[in-house]
């Protein structure tokens, strides 16, 4: 019994993880039509910052958050104004190339300014003690990410539906030229989307360095597709989908190799099966509009 | 600019026959330097990146096909290579040594003894990779754009999970060691001159035409009559099919492979050599194969202890990466149709710049 509970809550978390980055994606791809490959390398970008100023610094948890959070979110911004913002008119699969030539850049980067050997993310004994919840001791990460995550994605809903920011990002995913002519300012909008969904990452990658504490320049790879994967899951371009879609997939993996430990090896493997699955059963994910293709 | 294009044909540019011969005397020409250098030049490591600028063709080629002339974005080709690579050496491994590097496992029962010639094991890599490639694009070529490749590339990481985890097949993390070294400098370049002959010959066919088509737009190409799925399919298999044999050319080439070689990064790689020659362009990916190749190996003085103006530092492992995938951005970002876009180098081209850059005018802009 306390095995079972043990597993849900840890597909819970592993899920809302996911979640938290698959927002990223999925608000990048509603505005610009772009997979943001560098979301993983930013994701990891954030690890290695708390690293540092918990490690280094001496700083405390909580600044040393805030300061990952605020230069993730940072970076995002600055890749889309180098990178993306000067491709913006060139046709889709140049822009694609950009972002996979910044990804690769800042894994390179931080194997040249990090290193390449793995270094082990501190441990906040506030969030990682153990705690006895009725009879079970469980991680009081496992609670306290889906928590945590649950209010980030409130607050996120508050932002795209009633402040003007977040009314802009949407008219802006709906339809780019005609947000465009009712003078929306596109660079902006688009800016401030890249700092939420790279902040929104930062989160993630604080909580998944809790959890998963080894930190490596290619940390971000797998997570980053696997979160692409749950955004198109849940339908891209939907914040609700890439929450969902994120649970989904958290489930999957860590649901199957409790039930099978034999798959353990294979547990990567599992999100481009469900992707696959998905895309041909229902090629708009599962809470995706319908769209048609005009000729 | 309408002028010149109504103008009949300059007399003065070269007719086909010309530019056959040219062609012809240029190969030549390429096939005695090659031979020279591999009996003049001593340096070993000048000959082994000589013959890693052929197999790069080869990649760049096989990616090109369906990156640049089909228009489909797969990011796969580190699992066709790997599969290339792991049937190739598998079959060239000598049958001892086989039984030395399994040590956890033994090797599955006919692959044990069996060994083949290095051309056959080549074959079989690229064919077992096309079957891969038939596989995979069984539900990938039915995705579009970045869907696909997203799904190739999770196809291309499964393929290296599973090469981890197939012990007896494919000696798990351990890797194969010991590989024949087969990729000599007319294995390399043969099979990179093939793949120019092959690529030239498909993408000027009726096929090639339909596979452009397919790129500039899919409505348009389907209701013209051209089978979209047949097509991308077969573009697919032969892409992947190229990709296996150069894996299997590297592979001969390394004398050790491992799963770890064939991660995303390989495939950027490629795509780096492709995109800065120019999407669609068979020329462009052959001179850009040697540019990057030599310019990566020249890079390597960055790794380097360095020493600019009064600032020295010793030797950071990886700069050169971070240069190389700087390069990579400023490409895209500034300059994102390469050296020739879909355009071909052709002798007329050649013919009318070297004019232009002596500073003869054309007639039809004199007049």
């Amino acid at each position: 019994m306390s095995a079972i509970f043990q597993h849900l809550a840890n597909a819970l978390s592993v899920g809302s993880l996911y979640a938290l980055m698959a927002i990223g994606y999925t608000m990048v791809y509603g505005v610009l039509r772009l997979i943001n490959f560098a979301h993983g390398e930013i994701f990891m970008m954030a690890m290695y910052v708390v690293f540092f100023g918990l490690a280094t610094f001496m700083m405390p948890w909580y600044i040393s958050f805030i300061v990952a959070i605020l230069i993730t979110a940072l970076l995002g911004v600055t890749a889309e104004r180098l990178a993306y913002r000067p491709l913006r008119d060139a046709p889709r699969i140049s822009i694609l190339i950009s972002a996979i030539a910044v990804s690769y850049f800042l894994q390179n980067l931080a194997t040249v300014l990090f290193g390449g050997r793995p270094l082990t993310f501190p441990q906040v004994p506030l969030f990682t003690s153990m705690m006895n919840l009725g009879g079970v001791h469980i991680s009081r990460l496992l609670i306290l990410t889906p928590v945590i995550a649950a209010v980030l994605l409130v607050g996120l809903q508050y932002l795209l539906k009633r402040t003007k920011t977040g009314m802009a990002m949407r008219a802006v995913a709906r339809d780019y030229d005609a947000a465009r002519l009712m003078g929306i300012d596109l660079n902006r909008t688009i800016a401030m989307t890249f700092f939420i969904g790279s902040a929104l990452a930062g989160v993630g990658a604080i909580m998944w360095g809790m959890k998963y504490p080894q930190i490596i320049p290619t940390v971000g790879a797998m997570p980053g597709i696997k979160c692409f994967i749950a955004a198109v899951l849940g339908g891209i371009g939907n914040v609700a989908g890439a929450v969902v879609g994120g649970l989904v997939l958290g489930m999957t993996e860590i649901l199957i190799v409790a039930a099978v430990p034999a798959l353990a090896g294979y547990r990567d493997a599992f999100a481009f099966v469900l992707l696959i699955i998905v895309l041909l059963v229902k090629p708009t994910g599962l809470l995706g509009e319908k769209t048609t293709e005009k000729v | 600019m309408a002028k010149t294009a109504v103008q009949p044909i300059n007399e003065s540019r070269p007719g086909k026959v010309v530019s056959v011969t040219l062609t012809t005397i240029l190969l030549a020409a390429l096939a005695l330097l090659l031979w020279w250098m591999q009996s003049a030049i001593s340096d070993v490591y000048i000959l082994k990146i000589t013959r890693l600028c052929a197999i790069n063709i080869t990649l760049a080629l096989a990616m090109n096909l369906i990156n640049g002339f089909t228009g489909i974005f797969s990011l796969g080709h580190a699992g066709f290579m790997a599969v290339g690579a792991y049937t190739t050496a598998l079959l060239t491994i000598p049958a001892k040594s086989k039984e030395m590097m399994f040590m956890i496992a033994p090797l599955i029962k006919p692959l044990d003894t069996l060994t083949l010639p290095f051309p056959v094991a080549l074959a079989a890599g690229g064919l077992l990779s096309a079957l891969f490639a038939y596989l995979i694009g069984m539900p990938c070529l039915r995705l579009r754009g970045d869907y696909l490749a997203i799904a190739t590339l999770g196809f291309s990481e499964i393929i290296r999970v599973l090469i981890m985890n197939a012990q007896r097949l494919t000696n798990g993390a351990m890797g194969l060691r010991s590989i024949p070294a087969n990729a000599t400098m007319a294995w390399t370049y043969g099979v990179a001159l093939i793949t120019i002959a092959f690529m030239a010959l498909l993408t000027s066919s009726s096929y090639g035409r339909a596979l452009k088509a397919i790129r500039e737009d899919e409505i348009a190409a389907e209701s013209m009559g051209v089978s979209l799925f047949s097509h991308k399919m077969m573009s697919f298999m032969i892409s992947a099919f190229f990709a296996g044999v150069g894996g299997g050319l590297l592979a001969a080439y390394n004398g050790t492979i491992g799963q770890d070689m064939f991660r995303v990064s390989m495939t950027y790689n490629i795509l780096m050599i492709v995109v800065m020659g120019g999407m669609g362009s068979i020329s462009g990916s052959v001179i850009s194969a040697f540019v990057v190749t030599i310019g990566q190996e020249w890079l390597r003085f960055l790794d380097g202890p360095l020493t600019i103006g009064s600032i020295h530092t010793d030797g950071v492992v990886g700069l050169r990466m971070v240069v190389f995938a700087a390069l990579l951005l400023i490409i895209i970002v500034f300059f994102r149709n390469g050296l020739f876009g879909t355009n071909e180098a052709t002798w007329s081209g050649l013919w009318r710049s070297i004019g232009r850059m002596s500073g003869h005018k054309k007639r039809g802009e004199a007049a």
